[in-house]
């Protein structure tokens, strides 16, 4: 491998000769992966909470029937932005845009990504797209509003007319090229830029699910970027792709849009299962329990993810085979064994309830009862009479705030301190973490009784005697309370902005390549590599009398790398 | 069981083997159920019983898989709860370093296979008796969805009853007799007969609609370039109010409609009387004429009740 030759140069360290600007220059030309990755979680953040202040004010408005606080054209365009931007503009570019590429350079033990400007044209696609999905709340007709979906032909020219519509579909099309050139990215460096000793099998198995999404990302963006080409060309090019009038069909943007849609949730939900994955085993003390099998396990999701997509179409009614039914119901298999996976790394250990391990306690739970209805969701009878109720809306909701928000802030809180070098404060987050797993449960909850009850979704409102005035307040109120432990979170980082208190390197003692470096990494990440025998190299370096055993007693990676790690730059460099 | 376990070697082979089936048969058992049970005394889980033949089959899915769902979720939790409880930190000690457990994990990879698979398999028969269609049913209606109303005409009727959102729905039937309650009255009237077959052919005149009758547990698209055909069969006369449940824009919220159905009988007046009206719902351009004769037959019924 040529490659091998390139890393003594890292091994070795570049010591701080390299620095470049600094300030705002720093921002706007640096190619470094860690500055690209918190650019990127910065401007996601800030967007999720512009989405989630989005949120409150349809659910303000929900609060009551004959809610006269938005108009309907008002609350169409905030549901269809809150959705957008959670789902295409935070969840995935926090996670594979945001983290991953902090991280997985880092795990990987490499000294930046594998293609540093591809990296950083990724990231200005992806900011120019975020504010050109924004900017249709200044055109005159107003913000896209056509639910985040878009279905044709309600977004065509004459049903959708406006520029609102037409930023929205040129910020997908900004957004979904960032996608794909983040995925070719993360693919690149996992295969090619892992430190000596690091085999595929001791990969983080974070890094393990960034790869299977960039995957996905490489087969799903590319149908979304071509649905959205397709959809442009019918408003403006006077092509009938989607349009009955000319012999086209509407139905095929469905099956495009899924097609995407369906591996994209997998693009959101992976990269958080994999936080949840290197975090849980940190605060257990023990190694990940059936570490082949999760892996295993997240290759077979990404695999049937691909084959799930008309699921989501069974009231279509041109879709009414049960193969779908099948695959999707099969995805629920992985999904067992990923909780089986998680609760066997608890089992005997000693957990401690560090904030990032409520977080995942959060997580656990709130998936559980999303995958639950999801499973119900995949058999198309009961999909019949929930489909397009709030039923679905609780459902995905647990879904993705379990995933993007309640693991998604696990790894913020986790690796803070590896990205700041600073701590953050324990007894805020914890706060944080309480009022958001009581408002979560107590917004979600009613959400299914409300679907059950026959409330449809995207309705601007509804009217009274139908007994869905008390559910929807109490929504309602779990969802200001969600709103107000988001200001503890913001709290706790001004106060580690005014008052740092050091982190280490190692705070949690955990088990990755990262949290060997210092904090914050310096310009190539290393200046030292541990020999990597395991999944948990630093774990092993720190604790070499307590490794891993495999089933058989035996303990692992004794027999064939012990010479080989020696000589390609073990601890004692 | 007829064997008693002995404690001799050759008896221990097959109480094995029926224990093992009975551990991978458990959670079929749970799902069959609901079968066993004939369904009345399932509880409803906040949903509808279906009002129809067919949303009441999608109802017994619904809640046995609730049930099975229950079980599932309940034992994950407690497994939770318990490794979070008990294993929490207490001493610097380092805990056993263990990672795989083989069988184990082929343990937790069959049976949620198991699950899955009897789930596939009630979902199947469920499907095929939901979506299949008669081929002589009672009456047929067309259905044809737009921004932002219905329209139901009766094939071969001359009859048609038409309503838009836009205007302020009037849930007061022609006699003055008021459809109570009005919330379930918004929008144009479906009206069929209960206790046979309606053929409905749903199609959009324009964007994604969907028809979505809660009561009946059922809805599906109205989808441009595509005509949908489906049964219901409801069981007992009555009201129940309807809602379009796909996006379709601006006034979605408020797309509603409600399916009458009347005892056969006084369903064939009505379609007599719709005919015998001078001027056919379906030369009228306005809604003015359907949005006031919809109350008609909700009022007929309520005087059937």
């Amino acid at each position: 491998m040529t490659l091998l030759a390139e890393h003594p140069a890292v091994l070795h360290g570049h010591p701080e000769h390299h620095e470049g600007p600094t300030g705002v220059l720093k921002w706007l030309t640096s190619t470094d992966h860690k500055v690209i990755g918190l650019s990127y979680m910065i401007t996601s953040l800030v967007i999720f909470f512009i989405a989630g202040g989005m949120a409150i004010l349809l659910r303000v408005q929900l609060a009551s029937p004959h809610s006269s606080l938005l108009s309907l054209q008002q609350y169409n365009e905030l549901f269809t932005m809150h959705g957008s931007l959670m789902l295409y503009l935070f969840a995935g570019p926090f996670a594979f845009g945001g983290l991953a590429n902090y991280i997985i350079p880092l795990q990987v033990g490499a000294p930046d990504m594998a293609f540093p400007r591809l990296n950083a044209l990724s990231y200005w696609l992806y900011l120019t797209g975020s504010i050109t999905m924004l900017m249709g709340f200044f055109t005159a007709g107003g913000a896209a509003a056509f639910a985040w979906v878009a279905y044709a032909p309600l977004s065509s020219a004459i049903h959708s007319p406006g520029a609102g519509a037409d930023l929205w579909i040129v910020s997908l099309l900004l957004t979904g090229f960032s996608a794909v050139f983040t995925g070719v990215n993360l693919v690149t460096t996992i295969f090619y830029l892992r430190a000596p000793g690091m085999t595929m099998f001791r990969l983080p198995i974070f890094t393990w699910n960034m790869l299977v999404t960039a995957i996905l990302i490489l087969i799903a963006f590319p149908v979304l970027t071509a649905a959205m080409v397709f959809l442009f060309a019918d408003r403006h090019f006077g092509t009938h792709i989607f349009s009955v009038k000319g012999g086209g069909v509407p139905v095929l943007y469905q099956h495009l849009f899924w097609f995407f849609g369906h591996p994209e949730v997998y693009i959101l939900a992976l990269p958080y299962f994999g936080m949840v994955t290197d975090i849980i085993p940190v605060f257990s003390r023990k190694p990940l329990f059936g570490y082949k099998g999760m892996v295993f396990a997240t290759m077979s999701i990404a695999a049937l993810s691909t084959g799930v997509w008309a699921h989501h179409m069974f009231t279509t009614g041109v879709v009414l085979l049960p193969f779908f039914s099948l695959m999707s119901l099969l995805i629920a298999v992985p999904t067992g064994i990923k909780f089986f996976n998680w609760i066997g790394t608890m089992w005997r250990g000693q957990i401690r309830f560090d904030t990032p391990m409520l977080f995942c306690v959060g997580f656990l739970l709130a998936f559980l009862m999303g995958g639950l209805t999801g499973v119900m969701l995949a058999s198309p009878p009961i999909d019949f009479l929930t489909h397009d109720t709030y039923f679905v809306v609780a459902h995905f909701h647990q879904v993705l705030f379990g995933t993007a928000v309640f693991a998604g802030f696990a790894g913020f809180y986790f690796w803070f301190p590896k990205m700041f070098g600073r701590k953050l404060n324990e007894p805020l987050g914890k706060i944080h973490f309480w009022l958001m797993f009581i408002g979560f449960w107590v917004t979600y909850l009613p959400m299914y009784v409300l679907g059950l009850k026959g409330m449809p979704r995207r309705v601007a409102t509804y009217p009274s005697g139908l007994g869905w005035h008390l559910l929807n307040q109490v929504a309602s109120l779990g969802s200001y309370l969600i709103a107000i432990s988001f200001l503890f979170f913001l709290w706790n980082i001004w106060t580690s902005w005014r008052h740092p208190v050091a982190a280490g390197a190692n705070p949690w003692d955990a088990h990755t390549l990262e949290w060997f470096t210092s904090s914050p990494p310096p310009h190539h990440n290393y200046l030292k590599l541990p020999p990597v025998r395991s999944e948990r190299p630093t774990w092993d370096y720190f604790h070499p009398d307590a490794r891993t055993i495999s089933h058989n007693g035996r303990r692992n990676g004794h027999v064939k790398v012990g010479a080989e790690v020696g000589s390609t730059g073990g601890s004692d460099q | 069981m007829t064997d008693k376990p002995t404690g001799k070697p050759a008896d221990q082979a097959p109480h094995k083997g029926s224990s093992l089936l009975r551990r991978y048969l458990g959670p079929l058992g749970i799902l069959a159920l609901p079968l066993m049970l004939g369904g009345c005394t399932l509880p409803s889980f906040y949903g509808f019983r279906g009002a129809t033949k067919q949303g009441h089959d999608s109802f017994l899915l619904f809640s046995g898989t609730v049930i099975a769902a229950i079980v599932v979720g309940t034992i994950v939790v407690l497994l939770i709860l318990w490794a979070v409880l008990r294993y929490r930190r207490r001493s610097d000690e380092m805990p056993k370093q263990f990672q795989y457990h083989i069988p184990l994990e082929i343990t937790y990879t069959v049976i949620p296979i198991l699950i899955v698979l009897a789930l596939f398999g009630f979902t199947v028969v469920t499907e095929n008796a939901v979506d299949a269609v008669s081929p002589h049913p009672a009456v047929a209606v067309k259905v044809t969805a737009f921004q932002w109303g219905w329209r139901f005409d009766y094939s071969g009727q001359h009859v048609s009853v038409l309503g838009e959102t836009t205007q302020d729905p009037d849930p007061v039937g022609l006699n003055g007799r008021p459809c109570a309650p009005a919330v379930d009255c918004l929008g144009p009237g479906l009206v069929m007969p209960a206790g046979e077959t309606t053929r409905i052919t749903l199609v959009s005149a324009d964007v994604v609609h969907g028809f979505y009758v809660p009561a009946f547990n059922f809805s599906r698209y109205a989808l441009p370039g595509v005509t949908n055909v489906f049964d219901f069969t409801v069981k007992h006369p009555g009201i129940y109010r309807a809602q379009c449940t796909q996006f379709c824009g601006l006034y979605h919220a408020l797309m509603f409609f409600h399916v009458v159905a009347l005892p056969p009988a006084q369903f064939r007046a009505w379609l007599r009387s719709e005919q015998a009206s001078s001027q056919p719902a379906a030369s009228h351009p306005a809604a003015s004429v359907a949005s006031s004769r919809q109350g008609s037959p909700a009022a007929s019924v309520k005087a059937a009740a």
